[in-house]
C-alpha cells in the first residue's frame, strides 16, 4: 500500500464564470481537468497539479485560480508538510528525490543586501538619454605587453575575445532539457541582441548552425554531440566542470526526453537515458584541465576563447586561480541558486555557496595574485534583474549568465517540474504538441524586450553613478554598500556598510 | 582621521606653464596665476611642481619628504642609507607665514642608488627608485616622500596655493616648466601629504575632478605593486600614467586613448590606423579607462600635458605666446601672467594637449 500524499494546491473554479469550454482540459499535460457528464461541469484531480498556471492563464472566462491548500497537518516548525511529503515519497519509491530549477530555500540573497551609489554635487550624474553610455564589452584574456611593428604602431597581440553589446549572456541549457523552440528563441534573441547563448551539453541542432557567431558550445563530461564541426561553428567553447544547481554530480536526461532529433544531435541512442558522469574522466586534476583547454585550442586553431565553467563551492577562489593559469580565457561561475532541468533535491538545496560570495572572493584572489587579466569572469545562478547585473559587475564580474530569467521571459511559471518532461509552456519538454505552444518568434521578441529593458536600466544606474562605460564599473566596489550584513560578510564581499563614508 | 584613511572628493584649480625654448622662469608667475583662481580652492591644499630647478644636482634623484616625528626621520634615513648614496641632505628652506601653519618637518635629499644594491635587485634603475618610494610611503609611519624625480621638485601643503608658494619661497627657484594646484576638498585632509601635485619619479600630476571609476582603477593598479595609500584620484591617475608610460612604453597620446578613450561609436568613425590603434588600446587596458569629471596637467621631464575626461566635465583652456605655452582651469589665470596671447583655445574632452621643449632647445 502506498502512503497517501495530499495535494499541495486546490483548484478553485468559479462555477458562475465557467462556460465549460474545456480549454483547461486540453491545455493540461498533466491531465487533471476533466468533464463530468453527470453534472455537466468541469472537475479536477488536484493530485496531478504542479501549479504551472497554464490553465489559469488560458481560461478565457478567468474562472480558475490555484490556491495553496489550507488542509493542515498538526503544526510543527521542525517537520514541515514538504519535509513529511518527501519522506512519504521516498518511503513509497525508495528513490532519490528529483527537483528542477533553482534552490527555492530561504537562504540569504546577498544581491538584496547590497545598495548602489549615485552622484551628488561633487561629481555629476550622466543622463543616458543625452550622453553616450557604453554597455558593450569584450570577454577574454587581456594580458599583453605592448609590442610595436616597424612603423612604431602597436601590434594586436590580444588573444581572441568575445564582443558583447550588453553584459548579459544566456546560460547553458541543453537541447533535450529544453525544447527546439526554446533553443531557437534563445539563438535568435542572442543574434539580435549582439550577445551569446549556450548550447549546454546537448550538442547543437543542425538547424542552428547558422547562429554559430552567437553560440557558445559546451563540452561536458558526457561529450554529447561534440565533433569538429560543432567546435568550429561556435564563437567560444565552454568546458563544463560543474553546475551551481548540482555541484559534484553529473547530468541525467531521462530516456523519455531523448526524441529522435535529440538523439541525433547528442549522438546517442534514442529513448535511452543520457547520463553524463560526475567528473570528466580525462580530468582528475588541474593539469588535466590544462590539457583539455590546449586540445580544444589546438582543434580550433587558437581562434576561439575557451570558457571553463565551475560550480561555486567552498574553495572556489583557489580553483579559479588554478583555472586562470590553465590557459582558459574565461571562467564562468555558477552559484548555488542556479537552475537546472533536473537535479537531486538534496544536492540542489544543500551543496555549494552563493554566487555573490564566490565572485567577490575569486575576483579578489585573482587580483592578489596579479592574474585578473588572465581571464574574464561570467557569473550566474541566480541573476534576476538589471540591479543584480550592476552589483555583480561592481563586485568584479565581467558579465552575467541568465538562465531562469530567460526562461521566465519565454513564459515559464517556475512550477519546477522540468524533470517530468511535461512542460505545459513548451519550454522544458520534447512532446511535439507541447513544444509548438512556444512560438520562437514570440519567444525571441520577449527575450529581446527583456534584455533591452535591462540595458536601459543598467544605463540609468551607471549614469547615476557618473560612470559612462561598463569597464569603469567592473570591480568598482566603492560603488556598493552592504546592509543587514555581518562584519564577516562585509569582509568577504569587500564592501563597506551603508552609511560608512568613502 | 587623515587623508589616506578616507576618500576625499575635491574641486580644484589647475594651471601650468612651459617655456619650450628651455628658458627659465621663477615660480612667481605660477603663484600669481593660481591666486586669480582663489575661489576654486578653500584653503585646504595647494602645491606646485617645478622642472629644471636643480641644475647642479640634475643627475640625482631629489626626494622631498614630510616627517611627522624624529623617529620617522631616523627610520627613513636608515632606509635611504641602505639603498642610496645620500649626496646632499638638508631641511627645505621655508618662509614663516601666518596663513600657513601646522607644517611637518620638510627635508630634501639628493640621492644616487647604491650600485651594488641596484645590480642585485635586477631592476631597472627607475623601477628600483619607484619601489623605494612606495615602500617608504606605505611602510614608514609618519614619513612621506612627496617628490622623487631628477631635476624637478614638488612643493605642497595645506593652505591656499598662493600662500604655499610663498611659504616654499618659489620665487627663488627657476625652472622651464611649472604646474600648480589649488584644492577644494570636501573633507579636511588632516596632513600635508594629501595636497597636490602628486608625483612619482619625474612624473607629477595636478588634477581637478572626482573620478567615478576610482575603485576599478585602484584595484587594477594594485595588481602591479602600486599602493594607493592616499585614496585620492590624483594618486591613482599618476600611477596609471607611470605604469602605461614607463612600464608599458606607451606614448602620452596613447595614454590619453586609454584613460580618456573616445566612445566606441566615435572610434568606429575614425580613419585607419587611428581606428584600430585606439580600439586596440581600449581592449588592452579597459580597466584603466577613467570616467567622471577630470582635468589634469601632467608634468614630466621636458614637457607638460593637459587632458580632460571624455565628456569634458571640467573646464580647461590652453594658450600659446611665443615659446611659452599655458594650460589652466580658467582663462583668467593665463591672462593674469600673459595678457596678450598668440592663440587660446579649449581642447575637446579626451584630446591630449602636449607641450614639450623644442628639440634643439636643449633640455634644462
Amino acid at each position: 500500500m502506498e502512503l497517501y500524499i495530499r495535494p499541495d494546491y486546490e483548484i478553485v473554479r468559479n462555477e458562475s464564470r465557467c462556460t465549460v469550454c474545456r480549454v483547461c482540459e486540453r491545455q493540461c499535460a498533466n491531465e487533471l481537468h476533466f468533464f463530468d457528464p453527470a453534472t455537466g461541469r468541469m472537475r479536477a484531480d488536484e493530485s496531478k497539479c504542479v501549479n504551472c498556471h497554464r490553465c489559469v492563464s488560458l481560461c478565457p472566462a478567468h474562472a480558475l485560480k490555484i490556491v495553496k491548500t489550507d488542509d493542515a497537518y498538526r503544526e510543527n516548525a521542525n517537520w514541515e508538510a514538504q519535509t513529511m511529503h518527501e519522506i512519504y515519497r521516498q518511503a513509497n519509491t525508495g528513490g532519490v528525490l528529483l527537483s528542477s530549477m533553482g534552490n527555492p530555500k530561504p537562504y540569504p540573497v546577498f544581491w538584496d543586501r547590497l545598495l548602489i551609489n549615485a552622484s551628488q554635487v561633487t561629481n555629476p550624474p550622466i543622463d543616458p538619454l543625452r550622453e553616450p553610455m557604453e554597455t558593450q564589452l569584450c570577454l577574454g584574456r587581456r594580458t599583453v605587453k605592448a609590442e610595436r611593428d616597424e612603423h612604431g604602431r602597436l601590434k594586436d597581440t590580444l588573444p581572441p575575445q568575445l564582443k558583447l553589446s550588453v553584459p548579459v549572456l544566456f546560460s547553458a541549457m541543453s537541447y533535450g532539457s529544453i525544447s527546439y523552440n526554446a533553443h531557437e528563441s534563445l539563438a535568435r534573441a542572442a543574434a539580435e541582441l549582439g550577445t551569446y547563448y549556450n548550447t549546454g551539453e546537448g550538442g547543437l541542432h543542425r538547424d542552428f548552425y547558422k547562429y554559430g557567431k552567437n553560440t557558445i558550445v559546451q563540452v561536458a563530461s558526457g561529450r554529447f554531440g561534440v565533433h569538429k564541426e560543432y567546435l568550429e561553428t561556435a564563437a567560444a567553447i565552454e568546458i563544463k566542470m560543474g553546475q551551481g544547481a548540482k555541484p559534484g554530480i553529473g547530468g541525467h536526461l531521462p530516456g523519455s526526453k531523448i526524441s529522435e532529433d535529440v538523439s541525433r544531435t547528442r549522438m546517442i541512442p534514442q529513448g535511452v537515458d543520457a547520463i553524463s558522469p560526475a567528473p570528466h574522466h580525462d580530468i582528475y586534476s588541474i593539469e588535466d584541465l590544462k590539457q583539455l583547454v590546449d586540445s580544444l585550442k589546438e582543434a580550433t586553431e587558437y581562434k576561439k576563447p575557451i570558457i571553463v565553467k565551475i560550480a561555486a563551492v567552498h574553495n572556489a577562489a583557489a580553483i579559479a586561480s588554478g583555472i586562470a593559469r590553465s590557459g582558459a580565457d574565461i571562467i564562468a561561475i555558477d552559484g548555488f541558486r542556479g537552475g537546472t532541468g533536473a537535479a537531486p533535491t538534496r544536492i540542489r538545496d544543500n551543496v555549494g555557496i552563493p554566487i555573490e560570495m564566490a565572485l567577490a572572493q575569486i575576483d579578489a584572489r585573482l587580483r592578489e595574485e596579479g592574474i585578473r587579466d588572465n581571464v574574464s569572469l561570467i557569473v550566474g545562478g541566480s541573476v534576476r534583474s538589471s540591479a543584480d547585473v550592476v552589483k555583480a559587475i561592481a563586485l568584479g564580474a565581467d558579465a552575467c549568465y541568465i538562465g531562469t530569467a530567460a526562461l521566465l521571459a519565454l513564459g515559464c511559471h517556475l512550477c519546477r517540474s522540468c524533470h517530468t518532461g511535461k512542460c505545459n509552456w513548451g519550454i522544458a519538454t520534447q512532446r511535439p504538441d507541447l513544444v509548438k505552444r512556444l512560438d520562437p518568434a514570440c519567444g525571441c521578441k520577449q527575450l529581446v524586450n527583456l534584455i533591452t529593458a535591462w540595458k536601459h536600466e543598467i544605463e540609468e544606474m551607471m549614469g547615476g553613478m557618473g560612470i559612462n562605460a561598463l569597464e569603469a564599473l567592473r570591480g568598482n566596489r566603492l560603488m556598493l554598500r552592504g546592509i543587514g550584513l555581518t562584519d564577516t560578510e562585509l569582509r568577504l564581499l569587500g564592501v563597506r556598510y551603508a552609511g560608512e563614508s568613502l | 582621521m587623515r587623508e589616506g584613511e578616507f576618500r576625499n572628493p575635491s574641486g580644484c584649480a589647475v594651471a601650468g606653464v612651459i617655456d619650450r625654448s628651455g628658458r627659465k622662469m621663477t615660480g612667481a608667475d605660477m603663484i600669481a596665476a593660481i591666486e586669480v583662481m582663489h575661489d576654486r580652492s578653500n584653503g585646504l591644499g595647494g602645491g606646485f611642481a617645478g622642472y629644471g630647478i636643480y641644475p647642479h644636482y640634475k643627475d640625482f634623484y631629489a626626494f622631498h619628504l614630510f616627517f611627522e616625528s624624529q623617529k620617522a626621520q631616523e627610520e627613513t634615513e636608515a632606509f635611504l642609507k641602505r639603498h642610496f648614496e645620500i649626496v646632499y641632505a638638508s631641511e627645505i628652506q621655508t618662509r614663516k607665514l601666518p596663513a600657513v601653519s601646522g607644517e611637518p618637518v620638510i627635508f630634501r635629499y639628493f640621492l644616487a642608488p647604491l650600485p651594488r644594491k641596484l645590480a642585485n635587485s635586477h631592476l631597472p634603475e627607475r623601477e628600483y627608485v619607484a619601489r623605494c618610494v612606495i615602500r617608504i610611503n606605505s611602510e614608514v609611519a609618519g614619513a612621506y616622500v612627496f617628490s622623487s624625480g631628477k631635476n624637478m621638485g614638488i612643493f605642497k601643503g595645506v593652505g591656499y596655493p598662493e600662500d604655499i608658494g610663498r611659504f616654499y619661497r618659489l620665487d627663488e627657484y627657476e625652472g622651464y616648466a611649472w604646474t600648480c594646484h589649488g584644492r577644494y576638498p570636501t573633507n579636511t585632509p588632516g596632513w600635508w601629504g594629501g595636497a597636490h601635485p602628486f608625483g612619482l619619479l619625474d612624473l607629477s600630476v595636478v588634477h581637478n575632478g572626482e573620478i567615478s571609476s576610482y575603485d576599478a582603477n585602484r584595484r587594477y593598479m594594485e595588481m602591479f605593486g602600486y599602493k594607493c595609500t592616499l585614496q585620492t584620484d590624483t594618486e591613482v591617475i599618476t600611477y596609471i600614467i607611470d605604469y602605461l608610460v614607463r612600464r608599458q612604453g606607451l606614448t602620452l597620446e596613447e595614454v590619453s586613448h586609454v584613460i580618456a578613450a573616445s566612445f566606441w561609436s566615435t572610434i568606429e568613425r575614425k580613419k585607419e590606423p587611428a581606428r584600430s590603434q585606439e580600439s586596440l588600446l581600449r581592449r588592452m587596458f579597459p580597466s584603466l579607462l577613467i570616467t567622471g569629471p577630470f582635468s589634469v596637467i601632467v608634468g614630466y621631464e621636458g614637457g607638460i600635458m593637459g587632458l580632460c575626461d571624455r565628456l569634458k566635465l571640467r573646464s580647461m583652456v590652453c594658450a600659446e605666446k611665443g615659446a611659452k605655452a599655458y594650460i589652466s582651469s580658467e582663462e583668467s589665470a593665463i591672462r593674469r601672467i600673459e595678457p596678450s596671447l598668440d592663440k587660446i583655445y579649449s581642447p575637446a574632452g579626451g584630446e591630449a594637449v602636449v607641450y614639450e621643449l623644442y628639440r634643439q632647445g636643449g633640455r634644462a
